[in-house]
């Protein structure tokens, strides 16, 4: 198990590595949930609903729909000059390919949500302190899911044709669970409702992680090349 | 050489499959209209139930199954003939859950006053339908049939799992669709006639299906055969 994780942690850390030299697939995703949010606060009529109202469908369609065109890039990456066949004679095993891929999605997605959270705060006059807490987990959980989903997909669209469009066929139907239970969430911590009127949606969202990724990471295997 | 009389054969005998449970599907319908009595408050707009029931039967259930378990021995067994069946049972299971989401709709406006509403099974029909469409879409964008077979298969093993988790999801939404209306003791039952029409037209649907599966699966052996013989004749 150790040496999965250290392989993992290898994998993660290369693919990071490469993003943070070039910046490009970050810096793009942030302009575009930038961009997003900003968009939002136009297309809605601010007398008939109020910000606060709008804000938790806003930031997770923000979130989910960045996060998602994202991942494209963990396989696409390994497809030029075929590098995946690198990866897969290397000792590593498929286990820790998978998780590798994930984490390194996981970082990049939390660094997007990270910056793109006070952003939100400030155009949606949110008050976030009180409830960083609970909304951090929350945001963590719902990001654990659809990443995992989303990066076992991409390792699937990039080898078909339109994999862009094909990746986000394949996720949004996988999305519905961890964005809907996000949302609802969200707008309970935002009117500060207790604990007990939102922990229903927590469990659900901790089980559909649970099985998601213990699922995902047995049948990722047979998404790759014998 | 002796693959494509035998798929041939095989087409036939699902047509006559098919036949047969297109015959039970008038049968019972007829009964239906006829020989079941009107439901007291809906009137005639009930008689929809007896398409509406047995579709949704084939299309969330009995279709979503194969293509899930044929899915996971696909992958334990590579075999091509199971990756058949899986992808010809998502086909005919897209047709069974087009029915239910039309059928639906109509009936929920009649009785509801609503063409659509977000309850639990409703939205479970929709995703579970754009899974199918999703499954419909890789199958189309993938050339290699090996790869083509094991992305379907990893996308229908995760459908199956994900089902269940939009279903929980929604319910804890507020739900408008009513309950089961069989098998449930201490709630108020479905009359008997009613009951033996719907119990046969879930007899008629699951024939109806098995033909078109059949009919499905020998026309992809067919497909198959037909190209590899093309491919040895310009060996």
């Amino acid at each position: 198990m150790g040496e999965v994780l250290a392989q993992a942690w290898a994998i993660a850390a290369k693919d990071l590595l490469l993003e943070f030299r070039s910046r490009t697939a970050f810096l793009s995703a942030l302009v575009f949930t930038a961009l997003v949010l900003a968009i939002f606060n136009f297309a809605r009529d601010p007398t008939a609903v109020s910000s606060v109202d709008l804000a938790p469908s806003v930031l997770w369609i923000t979130f989910s729909f960045a996060g998602v065109l994202g991942l494209n890039r963990a396989f696409g990456l390994e497809k030029e000059n075929r590098a995946i066949d690198g990866l897969l004679l290397s000792p590593a095993s498929r286990t820790a390919l998978f998780l590798g891929k994930t984490l390194a999605n996981l970082v990049f997605v939390g660094a997007v949500e990270a910056i793109a959270l006070p952003l939100f705060a400030l155009f949606f006059n949110v008050p976030l302190l009180e409830i960083l807490g609970p909304l951090v987990l929350v945001i963590a959980l719902a990001t654990v899911g659809f990443v995992t989903v989303g990066t076992l997909m991409s390792s699937m669209a990039v080898n078909t044709r339109f994999g862009e469009m094909m990746l986000l066929v394949l996720v949004l139907p996988f999305l519905l669970t961890p964005v809907s239970t996000a949302a609802e969430m969200t707008a309970r911590l935002f009117a500060h409702r207790p604990f007990a009127e939102w922990a229903p949606w927590l469990k659900l969202l901790a089980a559909y992680d649970i099985a998601f990724v213990v699922l995902c990471t047995l049948v990722f295997e047979f998404t790759l090349e014998e | 050489m002796t693959a494509i009389p035998s798929a041939e054969r095989a087409l036939k005998r699902g047509g006559i499959l098919m036949a047969i449970g297109l015959a039970a599907v008038a049968v019972v319908y007829v009964r239906a209209l006829v020989f079941t009595p009107e439901e007291a408050t809906q009137g005639l707009a009930q008689k929809i139930f007896y398409i509406h029931v047995p579709s949704a039967w084939v299309a969330l259930y009995l279709a979503y199954a194969i293509v899930g378990i044929f899915s996971v021995l696909y992958l334990l067994l590579k075999d091509p003939r199971l990756d058949l069946v899986a992808s010809s049972s998502a086909e005919v299971g897209t047709v069974f859950a087009t029915v239910v989401l039309i059928t639906g709709p109509i009936w929920g406006k009649t009785v509801w006053g609503t063409w659509w509403t977000w309850d639990a099974r409703l939205t479970s029909t929709l995703f579970l339908y754009f899974i199918y469409l999703a499954y419909l879409v890789l199958r189309s964008a993938v050339e290699e049939p090996g790869r083509r077979a094991r992305y379907c298969a990893v996308l229908g093993i995760l459908g199956a799992l994900l089902v269940p988790f939009i279903h929980m999801t929604v319910y804890l939404f507020r739900t408008l669709h009513p309950m089961p209306v069989v098998l449930q003791p201490g709630r108020p039952q479905l009359p008997g006639s009613m009951l033996i029409t719907l119990l046969s037209s879930f007899v008629a649907f699951t024939v109806f299906y098995a033909g078109l599966l059949a009919r499905r699966y020998a026309w992809a052996r067919l497909r198959a055969a037909r190209a590899q013989e093309e491919a040895d004749a310009s060996r």
